[in-house]
């Protein structure tokens, strides 16, 4: 793939400008006086329309430019910025999404909608068609002043403007959309040919411009340029009366100072562009190939301290020892540079309570808190789906509409909170609501109905609760956009699964539910313990296991027929590996019980021997063995050969499989 | 998959060409040929970790070059028994696309000989009757030397392997 692939490099620039103009529109929900956040929002739609049209995504280009106009009102105080109108842009934020991700689609009717939605909002006699909101806008502007101007302009681009992404053409093309403009080229500079650097701008621009709008929209055009450009512009209006040359007078003052204000903001950007520089955007790929070295040194240098540890050489010993320390140091500094901050998870959510609260009719507030937890990045990527799911069901089916909350004596504005926090070596993400919790009675009943158990069942609390995410469990009685059709919360099991973490579920009838998902910090190495089961080496990931004990002979015998070990008054079942495995070897005379657990279950692992602990790097399994279920991975040891690492989530199941076939058997 | 979709022209895989790189090996006293282009590397016998519960044909798994790839044992496709490890028994590794994946394998072999040009002029369809082996496992048998070459569809053989084991299993 080519990293440098222009349009790829738009859409992530382009997909930063819209979360950037999200995150304004959102902070303006809450203070809609907030300057600076009306800045940048109308600056995000500016490039976003500039460089969209510069990289072909027209659609896109010409309906943000009417969300920029709206907003450009906003910021000049023409219009002021109203609940209405935020939502209409929020809306329209959406749509942008689309437009850049589907360029080529058929977005027209929404985008007329979206537009009139807008208009709407602005405050403009509906009716119209869209483009209404320009021509209205230049009546609104027409009316403020007196009469057509002639303009004239002359400027000169910085040489490498070009170089640093600005469009001349595109420019001039704005200049052409204030009025009848004439331009002329100025090719003074041009050099001879062979001295010709194509990726100099040589030429200069003189324009005569008539229009009705204001100096300051003129200037406008080349916000992003100004610094470093030379332009001349002068009001040639002809016939211009003294009065009427007074008010230029005081206007180009104006206009000077803004374009003063504007000055003291380009340090304020410079400062900010000087700090994105200190960053380096890096393919995710390669830091995977780097992880993989990292690994493959972690693995040969274990193997170099197995060997210098045999020998009596002080030398080689202190270099060993060097080499460990550094091989450790580097895999922490690679493990770090994987880690993002959860807050790039959580920021999105407040989009979508913000959305979820207008479909609802519900009031939510989200809280958010421990955003500054880093996890690896690919649990980042794979988190995303199963929070917005679980986000949506704490809204759909925990809270309640207001009405509904004041009559239960709560605060109408139902409260979601998401948090983060790190617990050893796993991280802890809570979603959290204060709204009618999970009633126990509804899910027995659902689940009973539904064949997942059956009629009567024992089940702890945990194991009931633990019922919403069976397959095609739902209990919301109807199904609404959001959520109840009884997909999705399995799949979120299924996600959390898959990154070895586990579900916790508390809920109090009528007072709220929490849900904890616990995350391994990362997935490329684990701690493991290893055993051997006849002659293979396996892994155990050590965040599974509880305890290792050995198995008494007579417990052996006596478990020959049910495979249970009696642990502080607990049965635990356990499985022999060896059998599991078909080794087909003698067992060792004492065989040693690893006890696993994944929150409440716990199972025993009858093993040969405790080799000890073990830092590993997890190789995936090859899709012909993506079928053996047992095993979640490979790792290689420090004599370089493989060692299989065991799926705690299988063996458990298998385990509580065999109990519930020997209850059942009697 | 049905099988008749697997099984090709005896010439496709000569891809117009007039002849075939390929790498030639004994398996039980069979000589097979795989095109050169996806041989990665002819390894010495490694220490294999054997995956209990995996199909025979893909029983184990080696550490090449610090990643874990599968050992197939191409004999178990073509219903041969097992050989003696020898001390010319050699891994071939492969690269081969499966599943729209490029994915490495390594092929056990009992001896490699050599790379060789195949003519296609020499190749013929495999027998549809009269033979012990599955023919969409074959992309061709080439005439050399009085003997037969064997140009095993790798493909083929891994992708009904798999799923052979994925019905197994489920």
């Amino acid at each position: 793939m080519d990293n440098l692939d222009p349009i790829a490099v738009f859409r992530t620039e382009a997909a930063e400008q819209l979360e950037v103009i999200e995150a304004g529109l959102l902070d303006l929900t809450r203070d809609l006086g907030d300057k600076a956040q009306i800045d940048a929002v109308f600056r995000g739609l500016h490039t976003l329309k500039g460089s969209g049209s510069m990289f072909g995504f027209d659609q896109l280009a010409a309906f943000t430019h009417h969300c920029e106009t709206a907003f450009d009102r906003v910021r000049k105080g023409e219009a002021p910025a109203t609940a209405e109108l935020i939502a209409a842009v929020l809306d329209a934020q959406g749509h942008m999404q689309s437009l850049l991700d589907q360029p080529n689609g058929d977005h027209d009717a929404m985008s007329t909608k979206l537009l009139e939605q807008l208009q709407r909002a602005v405050g403009r006699e509906a009716g119209a068609a869209h483009d209404a909101v320009l021509v209205a806008e230049a009546a609104a502007v027409a009316a403020a002043e007196p009469a057509m101007r002639t303009w004239q302009l002359d400027f000169r681009l910085p040489a490498d403007a070009m170089i640093n992404g600005t469009n001349p053409l595109g420019l001039l093309d704005e200049l052409r959309d204030l009025g009848e403009c004439q331009l002329t080229v100025d090719t003074r500079d041009v050099p001879a040919l062979e001295e010709i650097d194509p990726r100099q701008l040589h030429l200069g621009w003189s324009a005569t411009i008539v229009t009705d709008k204001p100096r300051s929209e003129i200037e406008d055009v080349f916000i992003f340029v100004m610094d470093d450009m030379v332009m001349e512009l002068k009001d040639v209006t002809p016939a211009i009366e003294a009065a009427a040359e007074a008010i230029v007078a005081q206007k180009t003052q104006a206009s000077d100072a803004e374009a003063i204000r504007d000055g003291q903001r380009a340090p304020t950007g410079d400062s900010k562009a000087q700090k994105q520089a200190d960053n380096v955007r890096v393919p995710a790929l390669r830091l995977d190939e780097m992880m993989d070295r990292v690994g493959e040194l972690v693995i040969a240098q274990s193997r170099l301290s197995q060997m210098a540890g045999s020998v009596t050489d002080l030398g080689l010993r202190s270099v060993s020892e060097e080499i460990e320390r550094l091989a450790g140091e580097l895999r922490d500094t690679m493990m770090v540079l994987r880690m993002m901050p959860v807050a790039s998870l959580f920021s999105r959510f407040r989009r979508l309570v913000h959305d979820l609260s207008r479909e609802t009719g519900k009031e939510i507030e989200l809280v958010t808190a421990g955003e500054a937890t880093e996890v690896d990045k690919t649990v980042i990527d794979r988190l995303a789906d199963p929070l917005v799911h679980l986000v949506r069901n704490s809204i759909d089916h925990g809270l309640e509409l207001p009405e509904d909350r004041i009559a239960a004596g709560k605060p109408a504005v139902g409260k979601v909170t998401l948090s983060a926090h790190q617990t050893g070596s796993e991280v802890v993400i809570t979603i959290k609501d204060d709204g009618r919790g999970i009633d126990r009675d509804r899910v027995r009943a659902k689940a009973e109905s539904n064949g997942l158990i059956q009629p009567g069942q024992a089940l702890s609390d945990q194991e009931l609760l633990q019922q919403i995410f069976q397959p095609g469990f739902s209990t919301a009685e109807k199904v609404t956009n959001l959520s109840g059709r009884g997909v999705g919360m399995d799949v979120v099991k299924k996600t959390i699964e898959a990154l070895r973490g586990a579900i916790d579920v508390k809920s109090e009838q009528g007072a709220g539910s929490e849900i904890a998902l616990r995350i391994p910090l990362t997935l490329a190495i684990i701690d493991g313990l290893l055993v051997r089961v006849g002659n293979g080496n396996y892994v155990i990931p050590l965040s599974a296991v509880e305890e290792c004990l050995e198995l008494s002979i007579e417990e052996d015998l006596r478990s020959r027929g049910r495979s249970f070990i009696s642990l502080r008054d607990d049965l635990v079942p356990f499985v022999r590996l060896r059998e599991l495995f078909r080794t087909g070897s003698e067992p060792d005379q004492y065989q040693k019980v690893v006890v696993i657990s994944t929150g409440r279950e716990r199972v025993g692992l009858v093993v040969d021997q405790i080799i000890g602990d073990h830092q590993t790097v997890i190789k995936s399994m090859s899709k012909l063995h993506d079928q053996v279920s047992s095993f979640s991975g490979a790792t290689i040891l420090g004599d370089g050969n493989v060692a299989l690492i065991l799926d705690v989530g299988h063996l458990i199941a298998a385990g509580q499989q065999q109990e519930a076939q020997l209850r059942a058997a009697g | 998959m049905s099988e008749q979709n697997i099984k090709t022209d005896h010439r496709a895989v000569f891809m117009g060409a007039d002849d075939l790189s390929v790498l030639t090996f004994t398996l039980n006293g069979e000589t097979f040929a795989i095109e050169a282009t996806v041989v990665q590397e002819i390894l010495d016998l490694l220490p294999e970790t054997s995956v209990p519960g995996s199909m025979p044909f893909v029983g184990s798994v080696i550490n090449f070059r610090g990643k874990v790839i599968p050992l197939a044992d191409i004999r178990v496709a073509f219903g041969m028994e097992a050989g003696e490890v020898t001390i010319d028994s050699r891994i071939v590794v492969t690269e081969l696309d499966f599943d729209g994946e490029l994915s490495l394998i390594g092929i056990r072999t009992d001896k490699v000989h050599e790379v060789t040009r195949l003519p296609a002029s020499a190749s013929e369809p495999p027998p549809i009757v009269g033979m012990r082996w599955r023919p969409d496992y074959i992309h061709a048998l080439v005439k050399r030397d009085g003997e037969f070459i064997i140009l095993p569809n790798l493909q083929a053989i891994f992708s009904s392997q798999r799923a052979a084991t994925i019905k197994a299993t489920a």
